[in-house]
This record gives structure tokens, C-alpha cells and sequence, in this order.
């Protein structure tokens, strides 16, 4: 089954409802508490990077019984380097968001921690594509 | 379909007094209760006992279950466990001492506040916290609707739930133990809890991760505020009554522990108070995300104010703060009274007794969020939820007797439901010439019951 989730960058107010309503989803299907919490984790660290990050960005979301595929695409400046993204700590957050307790650089290696999966690419000057995927049996 | 009926209820829906208004479905913070013929329906596994739905009530034909107040004397000894909201119930110039005394007047041979409980679960608290302190945030189980909340809404925060008694079930563990060192037989003793809300009862009734219960009964708090407030218009201003200490008993955080912050201010590292139940689930919701992980403690009430705000209580709850910080001022402001100080060092001679009955079992997770157990299954409601979505209108008007379109939609996956219970696809239908005007007003009595629509025949 397929779901979008649109995502507006800048607007922290909205961060999270995607993931909320990606939650209420497993929820409904019984799924282990156990990939819930992990899925969770993981999408909201990714939504949260969109909102800080892009300008905008859509979530989509494919599930079935095996394994739920979350797909974050935004438009916004990419990562030029996508293995120092990946180390804990390095953050291109602006003070503002680090402010409000967002983009302490724990994002993508949280993210690789808590999914069974993760791909990612970045062109930079147009956007980032992250793929979260998790197996449900 | 749930076969297994988790919890017990201490609210009844009666269905004669019930005029199927919907107030309470609208209100009701777990989706439970559903209208149909004319009559409110709960769904007894999503419902936490918060008691929404009985503020509501327009009709008074939602009531709390209690115990006959004449059960009290089946026992020798007759133990009134109160909490001290129940002293924040009455106007100033009612004296803690005066509602003491009507209590023993009822027939109550020792009255014990349930706060006194808090000193031996503080510590305890503390003490689990460090233990458990990887688990953030710990949360409080001291609100039983909030324990349940959690089972159904946030089941994958069952695990951040501190597993320790409420103080209600520490006191009446002291006070039974103690009566029974004192020379009591343990069936003589009866102990009944003054309750300022259905939670509680439910949880006396059927104890949230433990087996029994040390309480053998609960009495409403509105009830005994009845009680105590006509004896004292009638006069009686201590010339019957039987002699008790004159003295405050409770340490004023004892005092406040059952209002908010109660808890959260006792409790090290970073810690929070959240009150009311709309309110607990918000934040649960993002809790839940992961948000804001590196709180420490959370405290959290199903009612507004805490338990002044309880659905038993007669006094204003913002009165009742009030009277309540007062007199914890007034224990602050002068020295610790005497009998205080015996309470004080009895219970610290049990302190161990208690702590080993301290804990309670693994609260364990009542989801009522999946659509079907089998994952299979699940998603193929899902669908049809998002199916019958498309078709309905999202206003959420409630004429289906479902509280949303969302919830319908669900109902209707389960087979509890049929689309056409939708008003709008009613008309739809109907311009269509699948459905008749008669068929789709039978639809309506079907929810609503025949009386809504008069004796005009159509
Ligand atoms: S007590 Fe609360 S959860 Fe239960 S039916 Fe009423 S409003 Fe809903
Ligand atoms: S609030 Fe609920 S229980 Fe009360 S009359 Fe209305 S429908 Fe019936
Ligand atoms: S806050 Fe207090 S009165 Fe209200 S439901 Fe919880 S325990 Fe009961």
C-alpha cells in the first residue's frame, strides 16, 4: 500500500506528523512494538532533517506484510559529502535549528542505526533522496 | 473480534436514563463509545476511565459503580483510607477535625490518608530511577486512567512505566499489617478507599500488574462529601463526636502529591508534569517519536488539576488547590505536629515489609489501535479503510454514530458498521436511486432510535 506525506521546509511546528500518522499505520497493521519504536526513531530523524535542511519534500511510503519502504525526497541544497554526513557529530545545522534541539549531527547515523536499511543520495543545488527500509517479520 | 475483556469498569452506561445526545462519544479521548439504537455503547477494552465521557453526560445516565456504604460493617475494624483531596473538598471554616469526626460518626473506627504512603514510594522511586534511568522517561503509575491510556494508545511505553504501588496500595499494605501486629484478625479489618474518581475504582477492582488488593472496597467521594457536609449544615459542630487528633498528619509534600507536580517535584533530574487527558496524549505522542528523549521523569494526570479535578469530586478544583497549598503552607509554617511524628516512625519500622511489597508485575501492552491481529488481515482493512475514506466526507459530524469518518471507516473494516450509516452517502445513494427515502430513514432509527423521529409517519 502506498501513502504520501508532504513536508514543508522550515516549519517545525509540523515535524513529526508524518512520522505520527507513519506510527498509527504500523500500529493498525500489529506490528512488533519493537519496529514500531525503531521506525519511528528513524523517520522522525529524517523528517526532522528535511524540515532543518530543504525547502520542501515529500515522505512516500510502500508497505506490505514484509517490510515497510519510507522514502524521503527533498528539494534543497543536497550534502556534498555524504560520508562525513554520516559521521556522528558533523552537523551543517544553523544555530537557529541546533537552538530548538534539532540537527546535533546525531541525524543520518541515527537514522542507519535504527533502520534495517538505509540509502541515500544527494545531488548537490537540488536535493536529497533518503530511503529507510524496514523488514516487518 | 476481542473476545477478552481486559479491564474492569466502574462506569456503567444506563441505558434507560441515556437520550443517545452523543455528548459523551464526541468528548470520549479513546474512541470507545459508539451510538446505537438511540443508546451510547462502549467498547470496554478501549475504555481507560477517565471519566470524559460522565462530565458530559447531560442526563446524569452515566454513573460510577460503588459499594453498598453498609458493607463497611461486615468488618470489626473499619479503615476509611482517604486522600487529601478529600479535605480540600470543604469550605474554610470546615475543619480537617470536623470531617474526621463525621467520617468516625458514619461509623469508621480508624481513618487513615493515603499520602502517608508517598514517604515510603518516594524513596523507592528515587531509588528505581537510578536503576532504571536508561529507560527514559521513567513514568508514573500513580493514575490508573493514565496506566491504561498507555496499554491501549502508547502500548511501546508500557516498558517506561515505574513498576512500583501507588501510595493508595502502600497505606492500606501499612495499615492492615499494622492492625494485625496490633492484635486484628485480617479478615475483621475492612478497608475502603474514598475515592475521588472511576480509575481508581477500576483499579482497586481489578489492580493494574498485581493479582488482588489489599482494599476491600471503594466509596465515592461525592458521597461522602454529601455525608459529611449535611451533618455539618444540620449543626453538629463536635458535641457527638469521638475524640481525634486535632492535627494535621501529613508532611505538606505529602499533601501535595496528588496534585500536579505533586510528583515531579520530588523526583531528581529533569523531570515533567502533564495534566489532563488530551494534554498526556499529545505530549505521549511525541514522547513516543523520540522527541525530547532526555526527560527523566514524567508525571502525568488524566484530569485537569490532578486529582482536585477527579469526576467524584463536589469541590471546584481550582478551590481545591488552593485550600490544599494553604494548609501545606500552614504544616510548613509552624513545627511538625505530634502525631505526625508517630505515624512517622511506625511506618519507618515497616519500611522494609513495604519495600519488599513494593513492585508490581510487568504492566503489559492491551493495543486496541490494529485493525486485525494477523498482519495479513490487517492490511487488507487498512485498504478498505482507505477505501471507504475516499468515499465519505470527512466532516466528522458524528450522524453515523461513529465519533469520526475515520472511525467509521474503521467500524465498517471490522463489521461493526455499514456505509450507508453515512448521512451524506445516504443522499448520495439516494439520488441514485440505490437506496429509498424509507430504507435510509430506517437507517437512521437504526442509530438513532425510533423516538428521535416523533410519530410522523413517513
Ligand atoms: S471513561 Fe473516558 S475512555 Fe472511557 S468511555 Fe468515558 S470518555 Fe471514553
Ligand atoms: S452523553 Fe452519552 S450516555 Fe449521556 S445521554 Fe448522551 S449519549 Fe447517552
Ligand atoms: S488524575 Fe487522579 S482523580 Fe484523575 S483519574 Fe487520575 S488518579 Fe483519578
Amino acid at each position: 500500500m502506498h501513502f504520501e506525506y508532504s513536508i514543508e521546509g522550515g516549519n517545525f511546528s509540523r515535524a513529526g506528523y508524518a512520522s505520527s500518522e507513519i506510527k498509527k499505520l504500523l500500529k493498525q497493521l500489529n506490528v512488533d512494538m519493537g519496529i514500531i519504536k525503531r521506525t519511528v526513531v528513524a523517520c522522525y530523524e529524517a523528517e526532522v532533517n528535511v524540515v532543518a535542511h530543504a525547502y520542501s519534500g515529500t515522505i512516500y511510503v510502500d508497505l506490505n506484510t514484509d517490510l515497510i519502504r519510507i522514502r524521503l525526497q527533498d528539494e534543497g541544497p543536497g550534502i556534498p559529502d555524504i560520508d562525513q554526513a554520516m559521521q556522528e557529530g558533523f552537523s551543517t545545522a544553523s544555530s537557529k535549528v541546533r537552538e530548538m534541539g534539532f540537527g546535533a549531527g546525531m541525524g543520518l547515523p541515527n537514522i542507519k542505526k535504527n533502520a534495517d536499511k538505509m540509502e541515500i543520495s544527494s545531488e548537490v543545488g537540488k536535493g536529497t533522496t533518503l530511503e529507510i527500509t524496514m523488514f516487518l517479520q | 473480534m476481542m473476545a477478552v475483556k481486559y479491564f474492569h469498569h466502574a462506569l456503567k452506561f444506563r441505558k434507560e436514563v441515556c437520550i443517545g445526545c452523543s455528548h459523551c462519544m464526541n468528548v470520549c479521548p479513546t474512541q470507545a463509545i459508539r451510538i446505537h439504537g438511540g443508546k451510547a455503547e462502549l467498547t470496554d477494552n478501549r475504555c481507560v476511565d477517565c471519566g470524559k465521557c460522565y462530565r458530559a453526560c447531560p442526563v446524569g445516565a452515566i454513573i460510577v459503580e460503588q459499594d453498598d456504604f453498609s458493607r463497611i460493617f461486615e468488618f470489626e475494624h473499619r479503615v476509611a483510607l482517604i486522600p487529601n483531596v478529600l479535605m480540600g473538598q470543604f469550605p474554610e471554616q470546615v475543619s480537617i477535625n470536623q470531617i474526621r469526626s463525621v467520617l468516625h460518626e458514619l461509623g469508621f473506627t480508624h481513618i487513615f490518608e493515603v499520602e502517608h504512603g508517598t514517604r515510603v514510594l518516594e524513596g523507592a522511586m528515587k531509588q528505581y530511577m537510578e536503576q532504571h534511568g536508561r529507560k527514559k522517561p521513567l513514568i508514573s503509575t500513580f493514575c490508573p486512567a493514565v496506566v491504561r491510556l498507555i496499554q491501549v494508545r502508547f502500548p511501546g511505553l508500557t516498558d517506561n512505566l515505574i513498576l512500583l504501588k501507588p501510595p493508595l496500595d502502600i497505606a492500606a499494605t501499612y495499615f492492615r499489617k499494622k492492625l494485625i501486629d496490633e492484635g486484628a484478625k485480617s479478615k475483621e479489618i475492612g478497608m475502603f478507599y474514598i475515592t475521588p474518581c472511576a480509575a481508581k475504582i477500576a483499579a482497586v477492582k481489578s489492580p493494574v500488574g498485581d493479582d488482588t488488593s489489599d482494599i476491600d472496597g471503594v466509596i465515592n467521594m461525592d458521597f461522602i462529601f454529601n455525608k459529611v457536609y449535611t451533618s455539618m449544615k444540620q449543626g453538629h459542630k463536635g458535641k457527638n463526636f469521638c475524640q481525634v487528633p486535632s492535627l494535621y498528619t501529613l508532611q505538606p509534600e505529602e499533601m501535595l502529591w496528588s496534585l500536579t507536580e505533586g510528583e515531579s517535584s520530588r523526583m531528581p533530574g529533569r523531570s515533567l508534569a502533564i495534566d489532563e487527558i488530551n494534554n498526556v496524549i499529545e505530549f505521549l505522542e511525541k514522547i513516543e517519536n523520540g522527541e525530547n528523549a532526555d526527560i527523566d521523569f514524567l508525571e502525568l494526570r488524566a484530569c485537569d488539576q490532578s486529582c482536585a479535578g477527579g469526576i467524584l469530586t463536589s469541590g471546584n478544583r481550582f478551590f481545591t488547590v488552593e485550600r490544599l497549598r494553604n494548609q501545606a503552607r500552614e504544616v510548613e509554617m509552624e513545627n511538625l505536629p505530634h502525631y505526625h511524628q508517630e505515624v512517622d516512625e511506625s511506618m519507618e519500622s515497616y519500611r522494609g515489609f513495604l519495600m519488599e511489597n513494593i513492585g508490581v508485575k510487568k504492566v503489559l501492552p492491551r493495543s486496541m489501535e490494529k485493525l486485525d491481529e494477523d498482519m495479513k488481515q490487517a492490511l487488507l482493512k487498512m485498504q478498505m479503510v482507505r477505501d471507504i475514506m475516499a468515499l465519505l466526507p470527512s466532516v466528522d459530524c458524528g450522524l453515523c454514530g461513529s465519533p469520526t469518518c475515520n472511525a467509521l471507516a474503521q467500524d465498517i473494516a471490522q463489521g461493526r458498521a455499514e456505509i450507508t450509516h453515512c448521512i451524506f452517502i445516504q443522499k448520495k445513494y439516494e439520488q441514485k436511486d440505490w437506496l429509498n427515502s424509507k430504507d435510509s430513514m430506517e437507517i437512521l432509527k437504526e442509530i438513532w432510535g425510533e423516538e428521535k423521529f416523533g410519530s410522523q409517519k413517513n
